[in-house]
């Protein structure tokens, strides 16, 4: 195991970290923090191979990264806002009691 | 070089872990911020510096404000009720499921020939990412400003709540 | 640090032969060791003394506007008056609510207190004297800035009181809001001096106009209103008056540092006069050119002499707006903040774009230039400050 593979073995790590939360958890806002941990894990794997494989353009992996820590931010705040919006319907933010839809 | 990477590994994870299983939710995030903070370690030590500075900046200054907020204004009780059982058993697939994930992507990774090339720090400085953004990225980058506006306007479109303004609120 | 011409003055040299003085029999990698502590002793010494006397300062100075002496009993002239604070503060009891979170009431003060601590690390204090060399040091600066954040919310919250929670969330929102005009009004320097980094910042602000008028930032219309926002998003960043809601005794005790007593509490108020220090450096760099002589006669006197003269000024200006404002409601805070402060940075980086993509315009054309320049920095101001004001029934005085 090389240090890139070592580097790509953490971030799949904690990708599976953040998938099991994400799907594990009940309160909506730790479902929305698990995304937020899988996005990481993608950047880590950007990073990692920006910095250790012979890249065409050397800005391209840390340009990658700017974009989606910014658009996860975005969706962090929307999903946030959703989060107290549905709060202030029902009183619950567990997912299990969101079954208004439900056919 | 990878003793250092596997102390960030760990404490990374090692919180990311915490946060994700842990009853009290105020402290899984401010775990989940540790977390963040191994993440823009790992930056520093990879030699992106704005990336990380960026990281610090983004998440444990903005995200987790949110998420604290968030978790503020929704609160019920203290701690999360004990699991049912079939919410124990949810559980239990989804760990499995996410272990399923890890083991495919670590056989990836094991498998493919991937070679390390150990070259000098790539000196990307912040006047380069800046030219490659307004230049070759420009495009994206407005795309990126708009959609920024939209979720701001969208955040404070969604959390607010006018049937509940009261008349003697209004200046 | 880099090594120093063997041309200049000996004062400008002195702390660096010091340091090599110290350290010259080291092996390589323990010299760096070495050197970077001594950075960091120095720091801590120099701004941990700065705070001490700062406070004494700030009473006296309060004192003598509102028309009384200040502390002059403990030494001369009250000038032992921090040590007895300090002493007061070490020997107080430190008392602990028995259903609060232990763990995270003890790191609070331990978490702020580094936090401000690393924004002293990329501020240009002389010529030769950065801690640390970074290129993107003006993200730096902002990013351990903001982390200062989380650190508040953890004091709130570890104490169990929901005062102090809600306290927390107040000062939280405060300083959120306010984020964001102190990273707009730092973004047009940016663009003018092409580079985060705050020693080319600082480089980019040298030479004379006529051999007599300095290049600083703040000498350009931009470069006024960016300070002026910069300042007052500064006095609020660090929770100073007019801004010092959190702090207030009348508004919830002392916010959300209502169970923190002794030393802990100490921590806190040192952490937030380095903030208030760290920002006041960042000003000076960004806007009052760092470590240079406002004229060229003045050269002599060595870089950190001036550097230490301008946050000096800028830290009376602090203590002196504290002395003359009345606090501000929650709600005009946030209104200020987001309806005035935001738009204004805003047409304010659209000024100075303005003025860095017309320097080659000279003659009655520079007459142009700054009138374009003034009108973009004035107008809004004058526009948002009316259509804020308005609504505010007529000012009646009642004299006691």
């Amino acid at each position: 195991m090389n240090t890139l593979q070592l580097c790509l073995a953490f971030s799949s790590v904690l990708f599976a970290v953040g998938l099991a939360g994400a799907l594990a958890r009940s309160n909506a806002i730790l479902v929305l923090l698990g995304l937020e941990l899988m996005l990481n894990a993608a950047n880590l794997n950007f990073i990692a191979f920006w910095r250790f494989s012979p890249a065409p353009s050397a800005a391209t992996g840390v340009i990658f990264v700017l974009f989606s820590i910014s658009i996860a931010a975005a969706e962090a705040a929307v999903g946030l806002a959703l989060v107290i919006a549905i709060y202030r319907r029902k009183r619950s933010i567990r997912l299990p009691d969101a079954t208004h839809l439900k056919g | 070089m990878n003793a250092a990477l596997a102390i960030i590994a760990l404490v990374t994870v090692g919180s990311a872990a915490a946060a994700m299983l842990g009853r009290n939710l105020l402290r899984s995030i401010l775990m989940l911020a540790v977390s963040w903070a191994g993440a823009a370690a790992f930056y520093l030590w990879a030699g992106a510096q704005f990336v990380a500075f960026a990281q610090v900046l983004v998440y444990l200054g903005a995200i987790s404000m949110v998420a604290l907020f968030a978790v503020l204004l929704t609160r019920q009780s203290r701690d999360e009720p004990a699991a049912a059982p079939a919410a124990r058993r949810r559980g239990v697939l989804a760990v499995a499921a996410a272990a399923a994930v890890a083991a495919v992507l670590l056989w990836a990774v094991k498998k493919t020939p991937l070679p390390v090339a150990w070259r000098p720090v790539p000196s990307t400085t912040v006047r380069e990412l800046g030219a490659q953004l307004m230049g070759r990225h420009g495009a994206a980058l407005l795309v990126v400003g708009v959609l920024l506006t939209i979720a701001l306007i969208g955040g404070v479109v969604l959390a607010s709540d006018r049937a509940y303004e009261k008349p003697e609120d209004k200046p | 640090m880099s090594a120093p011409l063997i041309a200049e003055p000996l004062l400008e040299r002195a702390p660096l032969i010091a340091r090599d003085w110290l350290t010259h029999a080291l092996p390589e990698p323990l010299r760096w060791i070495a050197n970077s502590l001594i950075t960091i002793v120095v720091l801590l010494t120099v701004f941990g003394l700065l705070f001490a006397f700062l406070t004494l300062a700030e009473r006296k100075v309060l004192g003598r506007v509102q028309n009384r002496p200040g502390p002059n009993r403990t030494g001369w002239a009250g000038l032992l008056q921090p040590f007895a604070d300090g002493i007061k503060m070490l020997t107080k009891e430190d008392i602990v609510p028995r259903t609060a979170d232990r763990v995270l009431h003890f790191l609070a003060p331990v978490a702020i207190l580094g936090f401000s601590f690393l924004t002293f690390a990329v501020i240009p204090y002389g010529r030769h004297l950065v801690p640390v060399e970074l290129d993107a040091g003006i993200l730096y600066f902002f990013a351990a800035g903001s982390a200062t954040e989380l650190s508040i919310f953890m004091a709130g919250w570890s104490s169990h009181n929901k005062y102090a929670l809600v306290a927390a969330m107040r000062a939280l929102a405060q300083l959120i809001s306010y984020e964001l005009p102190l990273l707009l009004s730092a973004v047009p320097v940016v663009l003018a001096a092409g580079t985060l980094s705050a020693s080319g910042i600082v480089e980019a602000q040298a030479g004379y106009k006529w051999g007599l008028v300095p290049h600083w930032h703040v000498l350009t219309p931009w470069g006024a209103a960016s300070f002026a926002v910069f300042f007052i998003s500064a006095l609020s960043e660090s929770n100073r008056s007019p801004f010092d809601l959190p702090e207030a005794e009348s508004e919830l005790i002392a916010g959300h540092l209502t169970e923190y007593s002794g030393f802990k509490y100490a921590l806190f108020f040192m952490a937030e006069y380095f903030g208030m220090c760290a920002l006041c450096g960042m000003a000076v760099t960004l806007f009052l050119g760092g470590w240079q002589a406002p004229l060229p006669a003045l050269e002599f006197i060595p870089s950190y002499a001036w550097f230490s003269a301008k946050l000096l000024a800028l830290l009376l200006v602090f203590i002196w707006v504290r002395a003359t404002l009345p606090r501000l409601r929650m709600d005009q805070l946030t209104r200020f903040a987001w309806k005035f402060l935001v738009p204004l940075a805003l047409v304010n980086l659209g000024a100075s774009a303005f003025w860095s993509l017309t320097f080659a315009w000279t003659g009655p054309m520079q007459a142009v230039r700054w009138a374009v320049s003034l009108a973009l920095a004035v107008g809004p101001f004058l526009l948002l400050g009316l259509r804020l004001g308005s609504g505010i029934g007529k000012r009646t005085y009642r004299c006691a």
